[in-house]
């Protein structure tokens, strides 16, 4: 792997200027990927903060070809931008020695609801693509609705925390997993808070030989609610509390890439340090970081135990 | 010359697709398209075209898809029908506003609900504003001809806008008639290879493609979209002549039938066309001057070429397969309306709703149009009332 200063030397495929918000992930994020890729890209985009604030007409960030089709239908739009290379190709009318990097980014939004059913039909096409998902949480880009990656409990504009309700009372969904499920030769979930370990799941990512997937969590300041110089510091928690585990699924095989080191840090700490959470610490709302501390701890130990013994589809071809 | 086939509506189409070769095609089966993508996977089985094909999982993926692969430099085709239309409506107009030259099999049917798989124009006629060229087909022939012919009209430098070829659903789709076909060296050689206007996959050159556009530059981009509808206007006919040239089969924005004295005329679209010449020369042995109008090209809508074809006339009927709920007739005849209204000697017009969800458009119900029609203009009085032929009231 390149160094960071090998990383930091390349072209910046994603220029200042864009009207992201001082302290976004996004940008942190989509900047490390494109560092990580040695290989000509072509980015699709979801409709989203990412989209709107990199490409106000007639103006763009972006130092790359990038396509913006709609909003749930990012998947669907690189599959076409494939399929359109090695038609192309096969005709010998592309004659690139090396293959170009299909790459599409849609937030929680675009991704885990709208956007599923064109990820999953593109994913079990098996096209040649790099799916990130930057997961924020909510709909950052409409004002902070709550999506089905909100976390339960968190509070949103559509879910807002009230006299007789804790916010959002459903559990996230595990978007990630319904990946893996798709049986693809690469599926991670990573941060951009652990660089070194991003870059590395990107270029698996982009050398697997088929569809991957990457769900990357994405702080959002506004809507996460915390100063915006906390942004790294915040998503450091998410994996120290393990609330956001980091790990791969590479052609069936679960890896943990990153253990805290003594004992993962408790769950209270990453709400302390946000807004949305606040609500959690008020008279009326005990009991309820315990019960999250428990999900955490069980989905932490079933990762762990599906690390240790494989995922349930190698020990059936064991027996 | 080609072979003479023996094609169902469906086959016909596909054949075309076949002999343009698209580098992409990526659809979703819906009847009654399913046949035509039938006929096409077939094809690229048996590695008859370099196409890739895309099975996707919807048709709101099959344009999305449309969309990435025509703005990557690809020639790129798609067909639906119906709910599968409406359903990918959202894209439907970003491909036109994108300005992307794909071409389309629209295989009308009626729209649920109820769910009905028979042949209207709703379907369609609901994407009439989505910024796309449409043609309707009276038969397989035409279905072959003006499918075998789009891309070069969509792809022309001064239009770049997508395009649509309706055939009615079952009545076209699934009713084998004979085909005169060209070669595929001919197609291949009228419509030429595709030069994009944008190529995304330059990397050399980034561009970027589907950007944010607030109000100091929205209004533009879509009165140049309006502009390469009147290119349009210019470049149809030039497109047909030289197809004819080519075939020997005369193509223009609308056909005329017992049209140069006729004093009241049916204007009508798609297989009913048919079924009207019939009717004609049924009324015309009766000495009643009735002609028909059938419309190829509703988008764009040839309004100056309607207005010298029906001045002087004394009644239009206008028979649409396609009900306005709340408006004020069907989409045809309130265009033709307005078309018309104002010319110093503009014809009565009285409008007509027939054949939805299949219902059979038989010439006794024509017949009724017609006569309804003539007796509009021995009266000489307008008339507001619709008339809807073939349903129980």
């Amino acid at each position: 792997m390149a160094s960071l200063k090998e990383l930091s030397a390349r072209p910046e495929r994603l220029s200042g200027g864009h009207r992201l918000c001082a302290g976004c992930g996004a940008g942190i994020l989509v900047r490390q990927i494109l560092s990580a890729i040695d290989r000509p890209v072509v980015v699709s985009n979801a409709t989203g903060c990412l989209e709107v604030a990199t490409t106000i007409f007639p103006y763009t960030a972006w130092r790359v070809p990038w396509i913006h089709n709609a909003f749930e239908n990012a998947a669907a739009t690189i599959s076409g931008v494939e399929s359109a290379y090695y038609s192309l190709k096969k005709q010998g009318k592309i004659k690139d020695e090396q293959d170009m990097v299909f790459l599409a980014f849609g937030g929680d939004g675009g991704t885990y609801d709208i956007g599923i059913q064109a990820l999953s039909g593109a994913m079990e096409r098996g096209h040649r693509m790099v799916y990130v998902c930057y997961d924020n949480q909510a709909y950052m880009n409409t004002g902070i609705q709550r999506s089905s990656s909100t976390p339960k409990y968190a509070s949103t504009m559509t879910a807002p925390s009230g006299k007789v309700k804790p916010g959002k009372t459903q559990r996230r969904k595990d978007l990630t997993s319904i990946m893996s499920a798709h049986h693809i030769p690469y599926v991670a979930q990573a941060i951009p808070s652990h660089w070194k370990d991003l870059t590395n799941k990107v270029q698996k990512a982009i050398n697997c030989g088929g569809p991957a997937f990457i769900n990357c969590l994405s702080d959002c300041c506004r809507g996460w609610r915390h100063p915006l110089d906390q942004t790294i510091e915040v998503m450091r928690l998410a994996v120290d509390t393990c609330v956001w585990p980091l790990y791969q699924v590479e052609n069936g095989k679960l890896k943990v890439t990153y253990k805290p080191r003594k004992r993962k840090k408790p769950v209270a700490e990453w709400f302390k340090a946000q807004g949305r959470f606040s609500h959690l610490f008020k008279e009326g709302n005990e009991g309820l970081i315990e019960e999250i501390q428990a999900d955490v701890d069980r989905d932490w130990e079933r990762l762990l135990s599906l690390e240790k013994w494989g995922l349930s589809e190698q020990a059936e071809e064991g027996e | 010359m080609g072979e003479r086939l023996a094609l169902s509506g469906n086959e016909a189409a596909a054949y075309a697709m076949k002999q343009i070769n698209p580098d992409v095609v990526a659809a979703y089966p819906i009847t009654p398209q399913t046949e035509m993508m039938h006929a096409f996977a077939q094809y690229v089985a048996d590695g008859e075209v370099d196409t890739e094909m895309v099975n996707v999982e919807s048709e709101h993926s099959a344009m999305s898809a449309c969309i990435g692969s025509a703005a990557s430099g690809a020639r790129t085709m798609t067909a639906t029908s119906a709910n599968g239309f409406a359903l990918m409506w959202e894209v439907v107009y970003i491909a036109a506003s994108s300005r992307l030259p794909i071409c389309m099999a629209l295989v009308n049917r009626a729209l649920s609900g109820p769910i009905n798989i028979h042949c209207d124009h709703s379907d369609s006629m609901g994407g009439r504003d989505a910024g796309w060229i449409q043609f309707y087909c009276e038969n397989a022939q035409e279905a072959y001809d003006l499918f075998a012919l789009s891309p070069k009209i969509a792809e022309h430098p001064d239009v770049q806008l997508p395009v649509m070829v309706c055939y009615d659903g079952f009545i076209i789709s699934h009713t084998v008639e004979m085909v005169d076909s060209l070669t595929d060296a001919q197609v291949q050689k009228f419509i030429g290879p595709y030069q994009p206007r944008i190529d995304l996959l330059d990397y050399k050159n980034p561009f970027t493609f589907g950007p944010l556009d607030f109000h100091d530059y929205y209004f533009e981009h879509k009165r140049q979209q309006v502009e390469a509808m009147e290119h349009a206007h210019k470049v149809i006919p030039q497109v047909f002549a030289e197809f004819e040239k080519l075939s020997k089969r005369k193509y223009s924005f609308f056909e005329g039938y017992q049209l140069e004295d006729a004093e009241i005329v049916l204007l009508v679209l798609g297989s009913t066309a048919g079924t009207a010449k019939v009717a004609v020369d049924e009324l015309r042995s009766q000495g009643k001057k009735v002609g028909l109008l059938k419309l190829t090209v509703f988008r764009p809508f040839p309004v100056k070429k309607l207005q010298q074809a029906l001045s002087g006339r004394r009644a239009v009927a206008v028979l649409d397969r396609c009900a306005s709920f709340g408006g004020f007739g069907g989409p045809v005849f309130s265009e033709l309306r307005s078309a018309l209204f104002g010319l110093s000697d503009a014809p009565l017009i009285r409008g007509y709703i027939y054949g939805l969800g299949g219902r059979d458009m038989g010439i006794a119900l024509i017949r009724q149009a017609a006569e309804e029609t003539l007796e509009t203009a021995k009266k000489g009085q307008p008339t507001e009332e619709i008339g809807y032929l073939g349903v129980r009231e």
